[in-house]
């Protein structure tokens, strides 16, 4: 039935060839954990996508409850999380997931700076991967505040003053991110939630796709 | 055992379907109830609600009667007031839903001068007899629902509101 279906889609659209760009490439010996078991260290990028992907997944269903308005943020969270069937383990996915992501970042991080996979002519996939942690960051930043508790305000207060740090332009990029000069209140929340939700998120998916165009283009780096 | 010998490749593809399909499953089914689960919220018991409307004032002319409850909508609380259309018809009390039954907009009484004494609705016509039944030939297609009824202490509780079912 399925295969009856593809072949009619294929036979009008030749989508077979699409598919082999994306999914059917050489995957070389020496990243092969069933060949060497420390292989696995190439298995942390793949890691990170897919925890992206569950963010992704995660954090589209908790809209469907919460509300960005410092009346209603911490309750709709509450009543998500306690009165809504699986709210604890949605909530939880996206929660720990967000600590997941960072970490498994980090681990490839790692393995592509001690194997120097960033060598040229990788360099320009290193700086998208840079690019993406800030993001990733970023994302871990805004996320932070939408619950709308005191541990929220407060980490959001911190990191506002560590904007504002920043020379020359620090009092701009501040207020630009609390939406006003002194209070940080509703127009603060409706900012972290647009950007948390839609300018970071279309960032990542920019960046994330230069990442993988990059690496089908040039191929995973030789062994060591 | 079957003289279909299955190959390692198909042994593959359907171990790696199987458990792959378990594990995205597993990731999905928690967010797919959360989703639905207005859809499978036990519904509340209807409360009889008391109205400030005296039995004894209630005559066969149908009046509309307001009343006032809290509604809890998820994370939010609310007084909302509803209405309905009250009248004696003998020794029994008929309250009717203002809720037209074509689209849902609000059914007045006696406010059409070519057809008195009827339940009116302004958005398409729709036109109810004193006891509630849709007139065949305007849109609704149900007779307005009826508040189930309690006297109490002199004034009228409503229940919720029922549809009936001929047409």
């Amino acid at each position: 039935m399925l295969n009856k279906i593809y072949d009619w889609v294929d036979e009008r659209l030749d989508i077979t060839p699409m598919w082999r760009d994306i999914a059917d490439h050489e995957v070389p010996e020496h990243v092969n954990p069933a060949h060497h078991f420390s292989a696995f260290v190439y298995c942390f990028g793949g890691l990170t996508f897919f925890v992206t992907v569950i963010q992704i997944l995660s954090g589209m269903f908790l809209t469907m409850y919460y509300v960005p308005d410092i009346k209603n943020a911490w309750e709709s969270v509450f009543y998500l999380q306690n009165q809504v069937a699986f709210g604890q383990i949605v909530r939880g996915m996206h929660h720990w997931g967000a600590s997941l992501v960072l970490v498994m970042m980090f681990l490839h991080t790692l393995r592509v700076f001690f194997q120097g996979a960033y060598k040229k002519p990788r360099e320009l996939n290193w700086i998208v991967g840079v690019l993406i942690f800030f993001v990733m960051l970023g994302l871990g930043f805004t996320g932070y505040l939408l619950p709308w508790d005191m541990k929220a305000l407060f980490a959001t207060k911190v990191g506002l003053q560590i904007a504002e740090a920043t020379p020359f332009i620090g009092s701009y990029v501040k207020i630009l991110l609390s939406g006003h000069e002194t209070i940080v209140g509703a127009q603060t929340l409706t900012r972290f939630f647009a950007i948390h939700v839609f300018f970071l998120p279309g960032v990542l998916f920019g960046l994330m796709a230069a990442h993988f165009v990059m690496i089908r283009r040039q191929g995973i780096s030789g062994p060591l | 055992m079957s003289k279909e010998r299955v190959s390692r490749r198909q042994f593959l593809s359907y171990t790696l379907t199987g458990v792959g399909g378990f594990m995205a499953a597993g990731m999905l089914m928690p967010m797919v109830r959360f989703a639905v689960d207005p859809v499978l919220k036990a519904e509340a018991g209807g409360d009889f609600i008391a109205t400030p409307k005296k039995v004894s004032e209630l005559t066969d002319e149908p009046v509309r009667v307001d009343f006032t409850f809290k509604q809890k909508d998820a994370w939010y609380e609310s007084d909302v007031t509803e209405s309905a259309w009250v009248y004696k018809d003998g020794d029994k009390i008929i309250a009717l839903s203002p809720v037209c039954k074509h689209l849902g907009c609000t059914v007045n009484w006696n406010s059409d001068k070519e057809h008195p004494e009827q339940f009116f609705c302004p958005c398409h016509y729709g036109r109810y007899t004193k006891d509630g039944t849709n007139i065949p030939g305007t849109p609704p297609l149900h007779p307005l629902d009826v508040y189930p009824y309690k006297e109490k202490d002199g004034f009228l509780y409503l229940g919720k509101a029922k549809p009936r079912k001929e047409a």
